[in-house]
């Protein structure tokens, strides 16, 4: 099934992108050039594989990865808001939401 | 200027700066201010640095000479950087400076803490001159998706540099450092090194630390390290390797000393196997690659290794493979840049829903909103079955067509890119043509083996050309030792023509 420019709408909403008509125009026959490229896997019987998910190797599967649970200092508020385009008393100010 | 030379001259190793700065032939001052000098003259021509961090670099110079003095009177060694500048690409934090990861939606965003690679290098006397461009978010193979405007290819600037790490690769092949760091999803420290004629790495998955690098995709995200010779990037590998609490996917696996095994060069090649897939060597692969690969693989059978073949069933749908897995993990990743807690934000808008639409619209360029969109529908609801799980299948059929290859050989040698350094401009149309750049490298970062771009000659043109040894997981120490051989047989014996010291 060929995607159609409300198709990339429909996604850059999703993806909370909001494009233009020139890039809607631009972006349809590319994203569906590239769409009809990885569709090759189909003529591949995977039936029976199992997924790799994630990327790690055996050992890096049996590394402990869990630390201890105990308090640790953190980044504290004034930092974590020294790069935020709109900070008010100690929070992240952001438009209403509804 | 101090007048030496970092560029082709075995004198300016990492290691002989090292033992100059700390034996006072020199100052770490003088070493880090001859590389900043040459890093803010070439920006004009080549854009490789989005940050030079002079006062930053020349105050940890003092430091460590003033370090280096007293330690020279108790009779210490120094540590193994011991002032030896480097560059860092602009997604890798580095406290005090800015991480731009080359997108407008982060645009001068300094981040609160350093990642580990940056404190270990740090720990050892390296000093960081300056953060390099690279293509946005590291999406790319041409550096031509930064939003600070492309680099240029020392060799030839009408070319790319090859991406995403095309700033770190070029600083290093101009001799602006000897050494700089990189990150690759797909080969973005190979690729540009194969075009820039320099040496560059990838290690396993999990080898080095990637707490403080920006995510793209996380199951194939890795820190790699570019060098003008085998044994500087040794000497960052050595440093920067080994698990990081702060990263739960770095593993658990003793680090050889990479620097020191490379004494035995006759030993490591001899009645070592190198498996070559010849059958990968087809469309698109252009025939001087080739033949600089041929001729590469009958350099090392002159050195007693024995070259087979072998076969990599599933290599031919990797593209398809990583193009799905890569896309659907940055549509995740990238979900975090929204103007809500840092970077930039998009002015006016009325609702919090808008705000970030606008945000995102105006902060990421035309590839990250390509890629954002292609891995939301990859993801989304009724395609995951067929896209992203069967994309995950194949990856299993790769791992097992490696799995099965290295029981008859050792590494396997391919081109590292189908074709030299292609011009600004070319292929930035065709999103498509460009994916396919990453055809030989790609394989590695979806199995997650560890893989090295050495150079192998010139084009007629006279443009680098790249061989890559792919090995087995945790093989970083054979490959090393492998391409150090190369290197001294072969030597590239060219300089590029844009270069920060005779």
């Amino acid at each position: 099934m060929p995607i159609t420019e409300s198709d990339i709408e429909k996604i850059a909403q999703l993806a909370h992108l909001e494009i233009t008509d020139e890039e809607r125009r631009a972006f349809t026959p590319q994203i569906a050039e590239i769409v009809a490229y990885v569709e090759q896997l189909n003529e591949l019987d995977t039936s029976r594989i199992e997924p790799s998910i994630g990327g790690l190797t055996p050992e890096g599967e049996r590394t402990h990865a869990i630390r201890e649970d105990a308090v640790r200092p953190s980044l504290g508020q004034e930092l974590a808001l020294d790069q935020a385009p709109d900070p008010a008393s100690g929070h992240f100010r952001v438009p209403k939401v509804l | 200027m101090t007048g030496y030379s970092f560029a082709m001259n075995p004198s300016n190793t990492i290691e002989a700066l090292r033992s100059r700065i700390s034996g006072q032939e020199t100052t770490a001052r003088a070493t880090a201010e001859a590389a900043i000098d040459a890093a803010e003259k070439l920006n004009a021509t080549l854009n490789a640095f989005l940050q030079i961090d002079r006062r930053g670099a020349l105050r940890r110079a003092e430091e460590i000479d003033a370090g280096a003095v007293a330690a020279a009177r108790a009779g210490a060694d120094g540590a193994s950087l011991l002032g030896v500048p480097i560059a860092i690409k602009d997604n890798i934090c580095v406290r005090g400076l800015q991480t731009s990861c080359g997108s407008r939606i982060l645009g001068s965003y300094h981040p609160p803490y350093s990642a580990t690679v940056i404190e270990r290098l740090q720990a050892a006397g390296a000093i960081i001159i300056g953060k390099t461009n690279c293509d946005e978010f590291a999406m790319g193979s041409s550096n031509e998706n930064s939003a600070f405007g492309p680099v240029r290819n020392p060799w030839d600037t009408s070319r790319v540099p090859g991406g995403s790490s095309g700033g770190s690769a070029a600083a290093v092949a101009a001799g602006i450092v000897p050494a700089a760091l990189g990150s690759e999803t797909g080969g973005s420290v190979r690729q540009p090194a194969a075009l820039c004629g320099i040496v560059g790495l990838k290690p396993t998955y999990g080898r080095f630390s990637r707490y403080g690098l920006v995510a793209f995709a996380s199951s194939l995200d890795n820190i790699g390290v570019f060098g003008q010779s085998v044994r500087d990037v040794a000497a960052v590998a050595r440093v920067i390797a080994g698990r990081d609490p702060l990263d739960s996917t770095s593993a658990d696996v003793e680090v050889p000393d990479y620097v020191a095994d490379l004494k035995q060069v006759e030993e490591g090649v001899r009645g070592t196997r190198i498996g070559v897939p010849r059958s990968l060597f087809g469309e698109g692969l252009d025939e001087e690659v080739r033949a600089s690969v041929e001729a590469g693989l009958e350099a090392y059978r002159e050195m007693g290794a024995e070259i087979v073949e072998i076969e990599l069933p599933h290599a031919k749908y990797s593209i398809a493979v990583y193009y799905i897995i890569a896309t659907a993990e940055a549509s995740s990743n990238l979900a975090r840049f929204d103007g809500v807690r840092y970077g930039f934000r998009a002015e006016e808008a009325a609702t919090l829903r808008d705000m970030y639409r606008r945000t995102r619209d105006e902060g990421f360029g035309p590839e990250v909103k390509r890629r954002i969109m292609l891995g939301t529908y990859v993801l989304s609801s009724g395609y995951y079955e067929a896209y992203y799980r069967r994309a995950q299948q194949v990856r299993s059929l790769l791992k097992r067509d490696f799995h099965h290859a290295f029981e008859s050989c050792d590494v396997i040698a391919t081109p590292t890119t189908p074709t030299p350094a292609f011009l600004l401009g070319e292929k930035v149309d065709d999103p498509l043509a460009m994916y396919l750049n990453d055809i030989y490298t790609c394989t590695a970062n979806l199995v997650g083996v560890p893989g090295i771009s050495i150079p192998s000659g010139l084009s007629a043109e006279g443009l680098p050309v790249g061989l890559q040894l792919v090995g087995p997981y945790w093989s970083e120490g054979v490959l090393l030792r492998l391409a150090h051989a190369f290197e001294q047989a072969r030597p590239l014996g060219a300089r590029p023509r844009v270069r920060a010291f005779e």
